[in-house]
């Protein structure tokens, strides 16, 4: 009978699959997001696309905010540098697709790097509104910098293309971001079992002890914000690719906040968290409309506040959590395989 | 020397708005240590009741500020109690994406009663110009002012002088010590989300009666920021001074450099004062060297 899970040495510890059942766990959802896209229709891909998109940003945002305890509201203004590095890098410089991706992972982490330096006086409430600022002033730069970024007119990107094949469909892009995606979760897996990453949770915890550890603070809140950004930027990229479109409106403080939901209805500091994060909230709301429209036809007047409806149901459902879940669904997750578990005693 | 003078008077009902916003938001940071990012959205709120108390209803205007008020308390209270109670003592994310969620809640409930197209204000201000030395200025602006600055002084005094405002000032600096003073924290928290509340209310009649009634005016929380910032997250006069002070910034930039600057530059400033004086100019500095 087990009384839950115990490990007795440091190797068990750090290992990635704590219990024998993970590797099964991991198999089965990875053959599921293998035949998946043969069996899904036009509007699921584009939704698992987004979800993938979704998810990688809230990997990214985790590891600053979830893991290092430094609040963003920069997101969107950082996933906007990603976009449109990808897209001016293509469309200006005349760079194959696949390479704009890395340059602007690189831009968005140094950019991500400069708005981080206000974090080594500032921390909490102070940073929040210092990257709050962030966003409003590279959301500004980029509407008002006309001649760089085309301001409030939307840049159009060439479609990408591998072999001659066009990859911006639903289908075969895909591909490009589950491959994406698989690279972010194992580089954040992997990085909390480094150096590096034990620093970002110790500065998390405790800052004033882990500086006396002889954690150089500011260097890890600096690599944190790079770190974090990087992957930022290649949600940016992957969405200008994607969309083939790069608008100002898709990076506003609106979904710096629908990253910060993200991470938080889906578990701070836990990148499996971040996922179930993104899967909820991109489909909380495609579940709304179709509710909406399948009542449609009954209730006529449904339609016109469905999308008061949705932000309703968006801003509950993060008071919801904070007030009975702070811990997000990797929490609720953890619950429900333990009690089975531990089951019939779990206590 | 005009357009010097017009926008200095701009500029100042401006910044007599961005304080009085700025006062509800020091009000809960003191009392309680919570941002509250819906302080926009109960800007938007009350707006909307009186419009909705005006317009709809059809009381006189002096009914419905009074009508607007009492809301604003309930609805200061109730956020209060169902939401930021049960997060007392929670870390400063969840405390700040509480408040997030809350206002995407009042934004939705807003637009579905009252549409998201913007509507003209009943005007209960008279709207002639008045000139004064030379510059022309509203006469809806300049009531702004002095009704802000009425509310502002009678702030003072209250915090001053009467025994709510005293406990208040008392919690704002240690809480356990007032608890063993006999004063009620819970009651304290209350009161100030509901003054916070009113205050934010009555600039959001001020504002709607400006620029209309619309989404707009929620805006006006967020630009609200750089104020507290700069007059110190903690400070009555800091958000008096701070909002004249960026009332004026936002006004000059635009009128002398123009190109859309007006928006940024307050941010800018926001950011250069984290960095050199984080906790900006009245606010009470707490050291710590990490």
């Amino acid at each position: 009978m087990e009384s839950g899970i115990f490990h007795t040495t440091y190797e068990k510890d750090m290992a990635l699959r704590r219990t024998p059942v993970m590797r099964w766990r991991i198999i089965l959802a990875l053959t599921a997001v293998l035949i998946f896209p043969f069996l899904a229709d036009g509007y699921q891909l584009t939704l698992a696309n987004q979800i993938g998109i979704a998810a990688i940003g809230a990997i990214g945002l985790n590891i600053l905010t979830g893991f290092t305890g430094q609040i963003s509201l920069g997101q969107g203004a950082f996933m906007a540098v990603g976009a449109y590095s990808a897209g001016l890098l293509m469309t200006r410089m005349g760079l194959p697709w696949w390479l704009t991706i890395p340059i602007a992972c690189v831009i968005t982490a140094v950019v991500g790097a400069l708005f981080g330096i206000p974090s080594l006086r500032l921390k909490g409430l102070y940073l929040a509104i210092a990257t709050l600022a962030a966003q409003q002033i590279i959301e500004w730069l980029i509407t008002h910098w006309t001649g760089l970024t085309g301001g409030v007119e939307a840049l159009v990107l060439p479609s990408p293309k591998l072999f001659g094949i066009r990859l911006n469909t639903d289908f075969n892009f895909y591909w490009v971001i589950l491959l994406f995606l698989i690279i972010t979760i194992i580089f954040a897996v992997n990085l909390f079992r480094t150096k590096i990453g034990r620093a970002f949770i110790a500065i998390r915890d405790q800052d004033i002890a882990a500086e006396v550890m002889g954690v150089n603070i500011f260097r890890y809140k600096l690599l944190a914000f790079a770190t974090s950004s990087f992957f930022v930027g290649l949600s940016g990229a992957l969405l200008a690719h994607y969309r083939g479109i790069v608008n100002y409106e898709r990076f506003t403080i609106e979904t710096s906040i629908f990253y910060l939901a993200v991470v938080i209805i889906g578990g701070l500091g836990s990148v499996s968290g971040s996922i179930y994060g993104a899967i909820f909230m991109t489909l909380l709301p495609a579940v709304l409309t179709n509710i909406g429209r399948a009542l449609g036809d009954t209730m006529p007047g449904l339609a016109g506040v469905l999308p008061f409806v949705q932000q309703a149901v968006f801003g509950i459902t993060i008071i919801l959590f904070l007030v009975f879940e702070p811990e997000g669904i990797a929490k609720i997750w953890r619950d429900i395989k333990d009690y089975f578990r531990l089951w019939p005693f779990s206590y | 020397m005009d357009k010097f003078l017009q926008l200095t008077l701009t500029g100042l009902t401006n910044g007599a708005i961005f304080a009085l916003v700025a006062l509800g938001f020091v009000l809960i940071y003191k009392a309680s240590d919570v941002i509250n990012f819906a302080q926009g959205d109960f800007l938007l709120v009350g707006a909307y009741i009186m419009f909705g108390m005006v317009t709809q209803v059809g009381l006189p205007w002096s009914l419905a500020v009074l009508a607007t008020m009492i809301l604003a308390v309930a609805l200061g209270l109730v956020v209060e109690r169902l939401v930021l109670r049960p997060l007392i003592g929670e870390p400063i994310i969840s405390v700040i994406m509480v408040t997030i969620g809350l206002s995407s809640l009042l934004r939705a409930i807003v637009s579905s009663i009252w549409g998201t197209t913007g509507r003209p204000f009943p005007p209960f201000i008279p709207n002639q110009n008045i000139s004064i030395g030379g510059a022309v200025i509203p006469a809806d602006r300049l009531i702004a002012i002095v009704l802000a600055a009425i509310l502002l002084i009678l702030f003072s005094l209250f915090f001053r002088y009467s025994r709510e405002g005293i406990a208040m000032r008392a919690t704002a600096d240690d809480q356990q010590a007032a608890l063993s003073m006999g004063i009620s924290v819970k009651r304290v928290f209350g009161l100030a989300w509901s003054i916070a509340a009113v205050t934010a209310a009555l600039a959001g009649v001020l504002v709607a009666n400006i620029i209309g009634v619309s989404g707009v005016v929620a805006g006006i929380g967020l630009r609200v920021f750089p104020v507290v910032i700069l007059g110190g997250l903690d400070s009555i006069p800091g958000a008096i001074i701070g909002g004249v002070i960026i009332g004026l910034l936002e006004t000059y930039t635009g009128g002398y450099i123009g190109g859309g600057l007006s928006q940024v530059v307050p941010f800018i400033v926001l950011i250069l004062i984290l960095m050199v004086k984080p906790y900006g100019l009245f606010g009470e500095v707490r050291i710590e060297r990490v």
